[in-house]
């Protein structure tokens, strides 16, 4: 168990994916906010739509399992009370601009020296050296230096965006791993380290087939729209399929991996009396993608098209279950909340936030262990929500906390 | 076998791993140090050996670029699980192994014995972890899975489209694999120090659907409160604008800019060298910007597409206006800031030449990631595995090689 560890999470909207793995893992992660709360909490969406710090969806998202407290480290009395914090604590996660730390001499150069187990995470747009170290950043700018962006959107027109921020949580969910690569090293040789994340380089790292075909080919991949970019066919691959009620995510493909798909969607089709001579005879054991013609390609396309109209993403996932046929529905958010084998495993808990007067529906567990609780337990903290927790635990008093609060320090 | 220094020199895993999310998965592993045995067979090989683009354009089970590229410092035994002999190596490999690793199909690793309790009967403190696309229990359990079909399933082409008009998928097209891999490392090295620690062993089970669902979360609790579900934006925000993609001089180019607030805008129009633009009602607030966003757009689009994409971000960054290159895969391979940060190896393989192999995602600054081996020749390292590590002998060796 990690429940003996403690991380302070001063991230902003670039790194709060990190501490929320490391809770669900058991660390102890207390948020640090400035007084009055996380500017990245006044850029919406909101719940209930009221724009109000207390009411970020973003916040809620990234930040449940963690405890939150309020601290202007920037302040003299700040600094002390943070270098205190750092004292007790096992990981330090941060997302300032790079250096700006180290300038007001809180920067891991600093604590390293007195701390030497700490572990300390940094994520910054481009990491903490090189040519874009200092550039502006927001997820469109970061996706579009990592390469995914290029690929994404209408073969005839500009590349398109995700439009949920991506960059952020590709860097999160890396600064986890490293802290816990970093952690596994300490119990073992005793001393932390830094652990430096670009959210471009995170991003950057899946570029799934991009790279070893422009090395092999020199061919750049490029943007197919609702087709599959990368295969040699001369033949358009359709990979967006409507269907009854919304779409279907479908390819005809070669190999082991589509004959079994594909002998199975045509017996499902068959049962439906839409599947064709040419279809129930075509070899799929043989069939090779990169030799497929137009014709050959339509006559599969057209009654596979029929069939899916006819057919609702419902159905057509109920259906795929039992044939082992690899389709995918395009889920909509109720579709997500209503799936039958999320359900079962029992994937979504439902939270209380009575200062909403209501309860909000989470992923409970993003991985379950036999052995460990990996749970979503608690919702996101309020702005400074255990500060009398966290500084009493420290030696202050109500006194205190009500001076420090009184000059703006928490 | 060569002695690999890092993190997890002396960890020992057994991976039954299948196509992108089982090396990736590794690779946090491999990279550092630990002892990464994959077990595959020529009977079925991995769906990535036998994928397009090869070396020269010549089909070969060693000659894909795709396999190549992910799976750096893992080595490969191979062994055929359908032989009646390969059961009882695959014990003496378990009794080897502190993690079991597999992302096939439920019911593939029970059909061969492998299941989490025969496991235990073997090495009472092994930590098995299962990485299927819905998990290893569950009634989708036996449905095959892949990114591609993922992606959709997670609801993530919901965000990705103009109004109006139909839902894309992410140009990286398996953009799932990517996720699951970090959730899976980051809980097994939290079970691998639980073990070191008090002696215990788990089960460790992820679903590659569900990890995915982080990823869109604040959608999905966007829709629990208003109810309403997800409109493809195409590349506006809400909180920006400019805030989009626009063409650039020359062949498929463009560039990114993204402009939060009143003074980035100021520091924009003096950039684009039109300093009067600041001063037009219809752009004078967020506000105002987002009404007249078609013009705006058009207005922005006419001054980028006379520059590079790099001219741009040069030129934008410099007046302190966030904007990047939309940089495809030759831009990418030669950015001067991924450049610096071992994110490709290029390293020598036997069939593949010189060739770049996919490097690390961090960088930790005492124990960094290392490149110590190329993607292995599918079963190069069989012979090693099974005298030197299981203690077969040579004539063993010998008959089981030629069964």
């Amino acid at each position: 168990m990690l429940n003996h560890l403690r991380a302070l999470d001063l991230t902003d909207d670039r790194g709060f994916l990190c501490g929320k793995i490391l809770a669900d893992l058991g660390v102890n992660v207390i948020k640090i906010e400035k007084p009055g709360g996380d500017p990245s909490r006044a850029v919406g969406p909101f719940w209930g739509s009221k724009p109000d710090p207390e009411r970020n969806i973003y916040w809620f998202a990234y930040n449940s399992n963690k405890k939150g407290i309020t601290l202007d480290i920037e302040k003299p009395r700040g600094r002390e009370l943070f270098k205190t914090l750092v004292s007790t604590a096992d990981f330090v996660l941060e997302s300032y601009p790079p250096g700006y730390l180290d300038e007001i001499g809180l920067g891991y150069e600093y604590f390293h020296k007195i701390h030497p187990k700490l572990i300390w995470a940094s994520i910054t747009p481009f990491g903490a050296d090189g040519p874009y170290r200092d550039f502006k950043d927001s997820d469109i700018i970061v996706m579009g230096l990592s390469g995914t962006l290029y690929q994404t959107g209408e073969a005839d027109g500009p590349p398109v965006h995700i439009s949920v921020p991506q960059a952020a949580l590709h860097a999160g969910t890396d600064a986890a791993v490293g802290c816990m690569v970093a952690y596994y090293h300490r119990e073992q040789m005793g001393l932390g380290q830094r652990v430096d994340v670009s959210m471009q380089q995170s991003a950057a790292w899946f570029q799934a087939n991009a790279i070893p075909a422009y090395e092999l080919n020199g061919s750049i991949l490029k943007r197919a729209g609702a087709f599959r970019a990368g295969t040699s066919s001369q033949v358009a691959q359709r990979q967006v399929w409507p269907c009854r009620d919304g779409y279907v995510f479908f390819n005809v493909i070669g190999g082991r991996t589509g004959a079994k798909t594909l002998s199975a969607l045509i017996a499902w089709m068959d049962e439906e009396k839409l599947a064709t001579d040419f279809l129930l005879h075509l070899d799929w054991d043989n069939f090779d993608m990169f030799a497929v013609t137009q014709d050959v390609m339509d006559k599969i396309t057209g009654p596979v098209a029929e069939f899916f109209r006819r057919h609702t993403r419902k159905e057509l996932l109920a259906g795929a279950v039992p044939r082992g046929v690899s389709i995918g529905p395009l889920s909509s958010m109720q579709d997500l909340l209503d799936d039958e084998n999320l359900n079962a495993r029992g994937y979504w808990t439902r939270l209380e936030q009575p200062e909403l007067g209501t309860n909000i529906t989470y992923p409970k567990e993003y991985i379950r262990s036999s052995l460990m609780d990996f749970s979503t337990r608690s919702r996101a903290p309020l702005i400074g929500e255990h500060n009398a927790e966290v500084y009493k635990e420290m030696g202050l008093s109500d006194k205190d906390l009500r001076s420090l609060k009184k000059d703006g320090i928490i | 076998m060569q002695k690999r220094e890092g993190v997890f020199s002396g960890l020992k895993i057994l991976a039954f791993a299948w196509a992108v999310v089982g090396p990736l998965t590794m690779k946090f592993f491999a990279d550092h140090g630990a002892t990464v045995i994959r077990v595959e067979t020529s009977h079925r090989p991995c769906t990535m050996r036998s994928s397009a683009p090869y070396k020269d354009n010549k089909p070969g089970l060693n000659r894909g670029g795709y396999f190549t590229y992910y799976n750096a410092n893992i080595l490969s035994l191979a062994l055929n699980m359908n032989h009646p002999k390969a059961a009882a190596i695959a014990r003496r490999l378990v009794a080897w192994s502190d993690v079991f690793f597999e992302n096939y199909t439920p019911g593939v690793v029970e059909k061969w014995g492998l299941d989490y309790e025969s496991l235990k009967k073997i090495r009472p403190d092994i930590i098995m972890l299962r990485q299927s696309g819905y998990g290893s229990w569950g009634p989708y359990k036996n449905l095959p899975a892949f990114g591609m079909v993922l992606v959709p399933i997670a609801g993530l082409p919901n965000f990705i489209g103009w109004p109006g008009k139909e839902p894309l998928p992410v140009g990286v097209s398996a953009y799932t694999d990517c996720i699951s891999p970090r959730f899976a490392a980051a809980a097994l090295i939290a079970a691998l120090d639980h073990r070191n620690k008090t002696g215990a062993g788990q089960l460790l089970d992820l679903s590659q659907f569900e990890t995915a669902i982080s990823f869109i979360l604040p959608g999905l609790l966007e829709y629990e409160s208003a109810g309403k579900e997800p409109e493809r934006i195409g590349n506006s925000s809400p909180h920006a604008a400019p805030h989009g993609v626009y063409r650039c001089k020359g062949d498929d180019r463009w560039c990114t800019i993204a402009v939060t607030n009143d003074d980035e805008w100021s520091n924009f129009c003096r950039a684009v060298g039109n300093p009067e633009l600041v001063k037009d009602p219809r752009f004078s607030t967020l506000g105002n910007r987002k009404k007249n966003e078609d013009e705006l757009n058009r207005i922005v689009g006419e001054w980028t597409v006379n520059f590079s994409p790099e001219e741009v971000m040069a030129r934008l960054q410099k007046a302190g206006v966030a904007a990047g290159v939309v940089a495809n895969a030759a831009d990418v391979l030669h950015d001067p800031q991924l450049g610096g940060r071992n994110i490709f190896w290029p390293m020598h393989h036997a069939e593949m030449g010189d060739f770049t192999h996919l490097g690390q995602s961090f960088q930790l600054s005492e124990t960094p990631a290392r490149p110590f081996s190329p993607a292995p020749l599918l079963g190069e390292h069989t012979e090693q595995i099974c005298t030197e590590m299981l203690g077969v002998s040579d004539d063993e060796f010998v008959a089981l090689v030629q069964e």
